[in-house]
C-alpha cells in the first residue's frame, strides 16, 4: 500500500479534489433545493403518481437518498484516481532524477 | 402507557449493556495519552470508522425519532431522513478532506489552525458545548422513553440510568472505547432494522391489525340521539357531559360506573367514537380510560380503517413487496390518534381521538409541516428552515467531525464517510417501512411517538424487542458518550488548556476532561427530564439548526474564501449561536413548555436556520472585510 501522507499530497491533487467536491455539491444542492421548491410552490405535483404506484414525494425522497450514495462513490472514484495519477508522475520523475 | 416488565427482555438487555461496558473498559485500560482519549490515537481502520460514523449518527433521533414521526405524521418524518442524509454531502464534498489536513483533536483546533486566535478558541468551544447539549437533550429523552417498557421504570429513572452509565464509560475510557461501541451498535442497528422490515412486509396489512397474532382493541362506535345540538342518549351509556374543543366535540359517557370520553363525529355517519384518555384528578390519582392503571384499559393504537388494493377493498393483503407496501398505504385510509387537552370540573383530561386520514395525504409532506392547501407563510418558512438546517447541520456537528481525526489519512477519512453515507442511507429507507409498519399495526403508544420502533418489535415477541431495545439503548449510550467526549474536549482542551493557557500536562488534561464529562453529563440528565414527551427528531432538528448557524458559515468561509479573518469567524459563531438560540427559546414549542401556550409565542417559527444561517454568513463576510487578518498570518 502506498502511503498517502497529507504533507506529501501535491497541491494540484488537493485542488482537483476540492474542485470536484464543490461541483458535486452544487449538483446535489440543486436536486435537494428542487425538492424543497416543489414542497413550497408546487405542492400538488408531489401527490402525482410516478413509479410503481409511488407518489412523486416518495420517489424524489428515496431518490435523494440513493443519489447521495451514488455521488459519494463517484467522488471517491475520481479522488482516488487523481491521487494515484499524481503518485505515478511523482514516481516517474523520481526515476528520471536517479 | 402501561407496560409490563419482560424478564427475557431484561436479561438480553443487561447482557448487551454489560458487553458494551466490558468492551469500553477493556480498551480503556490500554490507552493513556490525551491523544488517545480524544481521538483514539488516529489508529482506527477506515471500515470500522465508517460504521462507527453511522453508529454515531444513527442516534436516538434516527431510530426512535424518525420512525416515531413517520408513524404519526407520515411523510413529514421522512423529511428528517432525507435532510439528515443530505447533510453528509456537505460533510463529504466540502469539509471532510480539508479539515483532515487542518486539524488535530477538536473542531476548535481545525477552525483555529490558521489563526491561533483566542477569540476563536473561546467562541468555538462555547458553540461546541451548546450544540452538544442540544444534541444531548433528545438522546436523554429517548433513553427515558426506552426504559419505561423495558424495566417498568419512570421516565426520569431512565434518564439518570443512561447518564450514569455514560459518565462511567467516558470518564474511564474515552474515545477508543466509543469507536468500537459505535461500530458494534451501528452494525447491529442496520441488521436488526432489516429483519424488522422483512417481518413487516411478510406480515402485510390487515384491518383490524392482526399483527403476528396480536389482538387489537375494537374501538366502540355508538349511535347517539341528538336534540338541539346536544347528545341526550347513546345506546346503553348515560350522558354525563359535553364539551367543545376547537371544532371537535367530546362527550363524557358512563356505563357500569366507568366514565369514558367519546368524540362526536358529526359527519354523515354521525357517530360517537371511543377515545383514549388520561385523567389527572384533583387528589393526584390518574385514570386511564376512566379506570385505574392496573385494569389495563389503555390501548396501543394506529390502524388502517380501509385497505384498498387496485381499487378493491380488502381486509387483509398477505405478504407485500416494498413498493406494494408503500403504494397500498397510499391508496388506503389510516387512523391516527391526535391529542387535545380539556378541563372537566377539577379534572385535567388528555384525550386522544381517532382521526381518519387518507393514505394519499399521509404519504405526502404536510401533516406536521403544513405546506399544502392549509399552509401559511410561517409554516412554509418553517419547512424551508428545517430542510436548510438538516442539510447544513450535519457537517457542523462537533461530535461527527471528531471522527475525521480517528483515521490515518484523508483517503481513509473519505472512504469511511462514503461507507457511512451508504449505511445511513440504507437505514433511512428502512425507517420508512418501520415507521409506517408501527403506524398501521396497532402498536403505538399515544403518549410518546418515540417508542414506535421498539414497540413494533415487541409485537413480534420478547426476543426481538429486547435486542432492539438494547441496541437502541446502546445507541443512546454511544451517542451520548461521543457528545460528552466532544464537550469535555471543548472545556478541557480548548477552554482551559488553550484559552486560559494553563499548559496542562497530559495527565492533568485527561483528568480535567473527565471532570468536565461528569459535569456535562449531570446537566444533560436534568435537561432530559425537562423535555419528556417531545419527539426526539424534532429536538435534534434544533441542534442541527444551531450547528448550521454557528459553525458552518465559519467553516465554509475559512475553507473557501482566502480573506476570512479570525474576527470574522469569531463574530459569525457568536451571531449564529445567539440568533438561533433566541429564535428557539421564543418558539411555540418552548412557549408551550413555559406554560404560556404555543399560540401566544412571539413568532410561529419552530426552526431557526432560515434566519440565523444567513445572519451568520453576513456577519463572517462583514467582519472579515472590516477587520481583515494581519499580513503576517
Amino acid at each position: 500500500m502506498h502511503v498517502n501522507n497529507t504533507a506529501e499530497e501535491k497541491e494540484i491533487v488537493t485542488q482537483q479534489k476540492s474542485k470536484l467536491g464543490v461541483r458535486l455539491f452544487f449538483i446535489y444542492l440543486i436536486c435537494y433545493a428542487g425538492f424543497v421548491f416543489l414542497g413550497v410552490f408546487k405542492y400538488e405535483l408531489l401527490a402525482s403518481t410516478v413509479f410503481w404506484g409511488l407518489n412523486l414525494a416518495l420517489t424524489y425522497g428515496i431518490g435523494l437518498i440513493i443519489f447521495a450514495v451514488i455521488l459519494g462513490i463517484v467522488y471517491n472514484y475520481y479522488c482516488t484516481k487523481y491521487e494515484d495519477q499524481a503518485e505515478k508522475t511523482e514516481n516517474l520523475t523520481e526515476g528520471e532524477n536517479k | 402507557m402501561i407496560y409490563d416488565i419482560s424478564f427475557t427482555a431484561l436479561a438480553f438487555f443487561f447482557v448487551f449493556v454489560g458487553l458494551v461496558l466490558g468492551l469500553s473498559f477493556y480498551f480503556g485500560r490500554k490507552k493513556s495519552s490525551s491523544s488517545s482519549y480524544y481521538a483514539a490515537g488516529g489508529q482506527i481502520h477506515w471500515a470500522v470508522n465508517g460504521i462507527a460514523f453511522a453508529g454515531d449518527y444513527l442516534s436516538a433521533a434516527s431510530f426512535l425519532g424518525i420512525c416515531g414521526m413517520i408513524a404519526i405524521a407520515g411523510f413529514d418524518g421522512f423529511l428528517y431522513a432525507i435532510g439528515f442524509l443530505a447533510g453528509w454531502i456537505v460533510a463529504l464534498f466540502l469539509i471532510a478532506e480539508p479539515f483532515k489536513r487542518l486539524g488535530k483533536y477538536t473542531f476548535t483546533d481545525a477552525l483555529n489552525a490558521k489563526f491561533n486566535s483566542r477569540a476563536i478558541t473561546l467562541t468555538a468551544s462555547i458553540s461546541t458545548l451548546i450544540i452538544s447539549i442540544f444534541y444531548l437533550i433528545p438522546q436523554m429523552v429517548g433513553a427515558g422513553d426506552l426504559v419505561m417498557p423495558l424495566l417498568g421504570l419512570p421516565h426520569w429513572a431512565g434518564v439518570i440510568l443512561v447518564g450514569a452509565i455514560v459518565i462511567a464509560i467516558v470518564a474511564s475510557a474515552g474515545m477508543a472505547s466509543t469507536t468500537y461501541v459505535q461500530f458494534l451498535k451501528g452494525g447491529l442497528l442496520i441488521v436488526l432494522s432489516t429483519v424488522l422490515t422483512v417481518y413487516i412486509l411478510k406480515n402485510g396489512l390487515s384491518t383490524p391489525p392482526n399483527f403476528n397474532g396480536n389482538t387489537y382493541h375494537k374501538f366502540l362506535e355508538l349511535s347517539p340521539k341528538v336534540e338541539n345540538d346536544k347528545i341526550v342518549s347513546a345506546q346503553d351509556w348515560s350522558v354525563i357531559a359535553q364539551q367543545q374543543v376547537g371544532n371537535k366535540t367530546f362527550v363524557k359517557l358512563e356505563q357500569n360506573g366507568v366514565e369514558r370520553w367519546f368524540e362526536w363525529a358529526r359527519g354523515e355517519d354521525n357517530l360517537l367514537k371511543e377515545t383514549l384518555t388520561i385523567t389527572q384528578r384533583a387528589d393526584g390519582t390518574v385514570l386511564y380510560n376512566g379506570e385505574p392503571k392496573d385494569n389495563r384499559k389503555f390501548y396501543q393504537v394506529g390502524h388502517l380503517s380501509k385497505i384498498i388494493v387496485n381499487g378493491q377493498e380488502l381486509s387483509q393483503t398477505g405478504p407485500l413487496g416494498p413498493f406494494e407496501f408503500l403504494s397500498t398505504i397510499k391508496d388506503s385510509e389510516i387512523v391516527r390518534f391526535l391529542q387535545v387537552k380539556l378541563t372537566d370540573g377539577d379534572e385535567q383530561v388528555s384525550v386522544y381521538y381517532p382521526e381518519s386520514t387518507p393514505g394519499s395525504k399521509f404519504m405526502l409532506p404536510g401533516l406536521k409541516y403544513k405546506i399544502g392547501s392549509d399552509a401559511n407563510l410561517w409554516s412554509k418558512m418553517d419547512f424551508v428552515s428545517l430542510m436548510l438546517a438538516l442539510f447544513l447541520g450535519t457537517a457542523a456537528l462537533p461530535h461527527i467531525l471528531i471522527r475525521y481525526y480517528t483515521v490515518k489519512t484523508p483517503r481513509d477519512a473519505r472512504k469511511s464517510t462514503i461507507l457511512a453515507i451508504a449505511a445511513i442511507g440504507g437505514f433511512y429507507i428502512l425507517t420508512l417501512f418501520i415507521g409506517l409498519g408501527a403506524g398501521v399495526n396497532g402498536v403505538m403508544d399515544v403518549e410518546s411517538s418515540n417508542m414506535a420502533a421498539p414497540l413494533l418489535a415487541r409485537a413480534f415477541g420478547a426476543a426481538l424487542f429486547s435486542i432492539i431495545s438494547a441496541v437502541a439503548f446502546a445507541t443512546v449510550l454511544g451517542t451520548v458518550a461521543g457528545l460528552i467526549v466532544a464537550s469535555s474536549g471543548a472545556i478541557a482542551h480548548d477552554f482551559i488548556d488553550v484559552y486560559l493557557k494553563k499548559n496542562l500536562d497530559d495527565d492533568k488534561k485527561v483528568k480535567v476532561g473527565k471532570i468536565a464529562a461528569v459535569v456535562v453529563g449531570v446537566f444533560a440528565i436534568l435537561l432530559g427530564m425537562a423535555f419528556q414527551g417531545i419527539n426526539v427528531s424534532f429536538l435534534v432538528g434544533w441542534a442541527f439548526a444551531i450547528a448550521a448557524s454557528a459553525n458552518l458559515p465559519a467553516i465554509l468561509f475559512l475553507l473557501f474564501w482566502k480573506k476570512t479573518s479570525s474576527s470574522g469567524i469569531a463574530a459569525s459563531i457568536v451571531v449564529g449561536i445567539i440568533s438561533s438560540l433566541a429564535i428557539i427559546l421564543t418558539s411555540p414549542t418552548m412557549w408551550d413548555k413555559y406554560g404560556l401556550g404555543a399560540e401566544n409565542a412571539l413568532h410561529q417559527l419552530e426552526n431557526p436556520a432560515l434566519i440565523s444561517f444567513p445572519l451568520a454568513v453576513i456577519t463572517v463576510y462583514l467582519f472579515s472585510t472590516l477587520y481583515p487578518k494581519k499580513a503576517n498570518i
